[in-house]
């Protein structure tokens, strides 16, 4: 289990939140996920053998919401 | 292609596209540029509604994409063109003026330390503030922020803690006292020993407290947000039954866009992290937005005395000297204490190094009493220094000097009496002192509408009421423990709702935790108070406690400003689509300055309280 912080664009509209919040729920190994809008982070709690914080990123960048970066 | 370069791309094909058709109307030409402009501004947006949909999420770019392809499909180029790039451009401003309603947790996040000056093998080296240990020496030169907490060993500096306790005057630090991390040496220079660094420092802490604050949810704001996530598809399904009960697919169409919630679900938020953002910058730390919330509606106060409206330190408060010269008898009194490590001893020692401008002498012989005093030798003379007890025991009468005694004693002072072998020289009257503006803010307290300030102490009923008496409490409870404190206030929270419990956070941590809303003030530096309390002040200014009442009852207005107006506009809007005077784009373009107007009201707390002096 790895607790993770992505630092994401800045988040404009709670709406996207929403939209990352439940991509993160629907992905396995995500084991909890939380959306905070004011920071733009997401903090995420991942099992490893299963998704890697890459492949985290990459999904939250396909939603089309750049990850500034890692912490 | 970057945000800022597509956006003016867009910019420059809508409006092209706007002056072709006002001359020339719908030439292919014209098309074709209001085709490209929608292409270019809905291509983002349509990338996002399919990436949430993957998901089975309906966000509002779902909408805005619905809106878009079925205004192309009924050949309203000019609607396709200028609903994607109102939603381009508001998006645009919106992310610019949220940024600035972060912008003060921003900057204080910039004020972390990003060097440090530590003393290795004998040697200067400037290091990372990560590696510097336990045990460090650090040198802080004039202009450098301080990089870990720990006390001075060596040097005197002015040193600016406003970053800390939000305090803007530089305070004196000299050896042996406490410096926090993040805080800036002004001139001087110091040697500190670090004893907490890296994210154990007081203002690490504080970081993470503002960061976690700012998105720990008032309970507005969470039911917004399941508000909206009904919100968004039933407006689709409004849309549709319109659509099939009216063949009106024009109308349908508006309908989606005028309907996005955006004002509403950014209402809350936005007012929370911009009232967050005033109160760190003065040293105030609201743990979220409920917290902000609740604090508006204290409607008691419980003060602990001790540290809080009190300095928690006692001092000499008075001097009455009898046929001697008041020095001459201070500089006695301070020689026979200079062993003693009481605090009585050391107030008045602490006083006699501050009046007095010769060095205070050793006595020859030092005898101290248990429970009555001490007697010493100094210059060959033998003095007397303490109670009742101790000159009844050498035989000397207090008689004429009683009525003075006691009418301090009345005042919940305590009577140090000073004599030679043959007479009574004098006495000194010690008290904890109250803090300056204590009074002041017990008034100011009422003034805002609050109902009922009440001290509990744990001293004897003299000095509490003393004391209350003296600062203008509507109530006092003495002679309380900890566990008798949690009682009280659950007697005041049946009696007037809401109570706060204002504390120094170190001797009534479960107090602060019963209490509806518990206030740590003086907070900088303990790290048990930043738990429990809820809000934290970082400096002892009592009067920052009138601000953050006044910030939130501010912040909890302006979020119902923003709230009520989201509405009002939605509603507006969804009238003026139903009688057919709103069309897509104009209702767009009302869309997003609504939101971006919600914003702006947000940013106008940052303000508050601008002229409040510390």
């Amino acid at each position: 289990m790895k607790h993770i912080t992505l630092q994401l664009e800045t988040l404009t509209c709670p709406s996207c939140m929403a939209k990352i919040d439940g991509m993160m729920k629907k992905t396995d190994g995500v084991v909890k996920a939380e959306v905070l809008f004011n920071s733009s982070r997401v903090k995420a709690e991942i099992d490893e053998s299963i998704v890697s914080t890459a492949q985290v990123k990459q999904r939250i960048e396909a939603l089309g919401y750049k990850v500034l970066g890692e912490k | 292609m970057h945000k800022t370069s597509t956006l003016i791309v867009a910019t420059v094909l809508v409006v092209a596209s706007f002056i072709l058709h006002r001359l020339y109307g719908y030439l292919p030409v014209t098309i074709a540029v209001m085709l490209a402009s929608t292409a270019l501004a809905g291509y983002p947006v349509v990338r996002k509604a399919i990436g949430a949909l993957r998901y089975r999420i309906v966000g509002i770019e779902v909408l805005v994409s619905v809106a878009t392809i079925g205004a192309v499909i009924i050949g309203e180029y000019w609607e396709a063109a200028a609903v994607t790039y109102l939603f381009l451009f508001g998006g645009y401003l919106e992310a610019k003026t949220l940024e600035k309603t972060r912008s003060s947790i921003k900057a204080l996040l910039n004020l972390a330390p990003e060097t440090a000056r530590i003393v290795k093998n004998g040697k200067e080296e400037v290091v990372d503030p990560k590696s510097v240990v336990q045990g460090d020496r650090v040198i802080v030169k004039p202009g450098e922020r301080i990089a870990v907490d720990g006390t001075v060993e060596d040097g005197l500096a002015y040193v600016n803690q406003s970053t800390v306790t939000g305090e803007s005057l530089p305070v004196e630090r000299q050896v042996g006292q406490q410096v926090f991390a993040g805080t800036v040496v002004e001139s001087g220079y110091l040697i500190v020993e670090a004893e907490k660094v890296g994210d154990q420092t007081t203002f690490a802490r504080i970081l993470e407290l503002v960061e976690e604050a700012q998105d720990a949810k008032a309970k507005t704001q969470k039911f917004l947000e399941r508000f909206s996530q009904y919100y968004t598809p039933g407006i689709m399904v409004l849309s549709l039954a319109l659509f099939l009960f009216t063949r009106d697919i024009r109308l349908s169409l508006t309908l989606l866009v005028i309907a996005c919630p955006g004002a509403l679900v950014i209402s809350a938020p936005v007012s929370i992290v911009a009232g967050i953002g005033n109160g760190a910058k003065k040293g105030i730390l609201v743990k979220g937005g409920d917290v902000m919330e609740r604090l508006g509606t204290v409607r008691a106060i419980a003060f602990d005395k001790t540290g809080t409206v009190t300095k928690g330190e006692p001092e000499v408060v008075s001097l009455q000297a009898f046929d001697i010269d008041r020095d001459e008898l201070l500089a006695i009194a301070a020689s026979g204490e200079t062993y003693a490590e009481h605090p009585i001893a050391k107030a008045i020692v602490g006083y006699g190094a501050k009046r007095l401008s010769q060095d205070i002498r050793i006595p020859e012989e030092t005898n101290p009493i248990a429970g009555k005093g001490v007697v010493f030798v100094l210059g060959g003379k033998t003095y007397l220094l303490g109670n009742r007890a101790l000159f009844a025991d050498h035989g000397i009468s207090l008689e004429m000097y009683e009525p003075a005694i006691r009418a301090e004693e009345e005042l919940a002072r305590t009577v140090v009496i000073v004599g030679s072998a043959e007479r009574v020289l004098g006495f000194f009257a010690i008290a904890d002192t109250v803090r300056p503006q204590a009074k002041e803010l017990l008034k100011a307290l009422k003034k805002i509408g609050i109902r009922h300030v009440v001290m509990l102490t744990g001293d004897n009923e003299r000095t509490a009421r003393a004391i209350a008496g003296q600062l203008g409490f509507d109530s006092y409870r003495a002679s309380l423990l900890p566990q008798d404190k949690v009682a009280a206030l659950k007697e005041l929270q049946a009696e007037y709702g809401t109570v706060a419990m204002v504390g120094d956070g170190v001797n009534d941590a479960p107090a602060l935790a019963t209490a509806d809303l518990g206030i740590a003030i003086g907070g900088a530096g303990s790290d048990v108070a930043m738990e429990t309390a809820d809000v934290i002040v970082m400096s002892s200014h009592l009067s920052m406690l009138t601000h953050a009442v006044g910030l939130s009852r501010a912040t909890v207005r302006n979020m119902k400003q923003n709230i009520v107006f989201a509405i009002l506009v939605a509603v507006i809007l969804l009238a003026g689509v139903l009688v057919r005077t709103v069309d897509l784009s104009f209702g767009m373009l009302v869309h997003e300055f609504s939101v971006l107007l919600v914003i702006i009201n947000a940013i106008r707390l940052m303000g508050y309280g601008k002229n409040t002096k510390l």
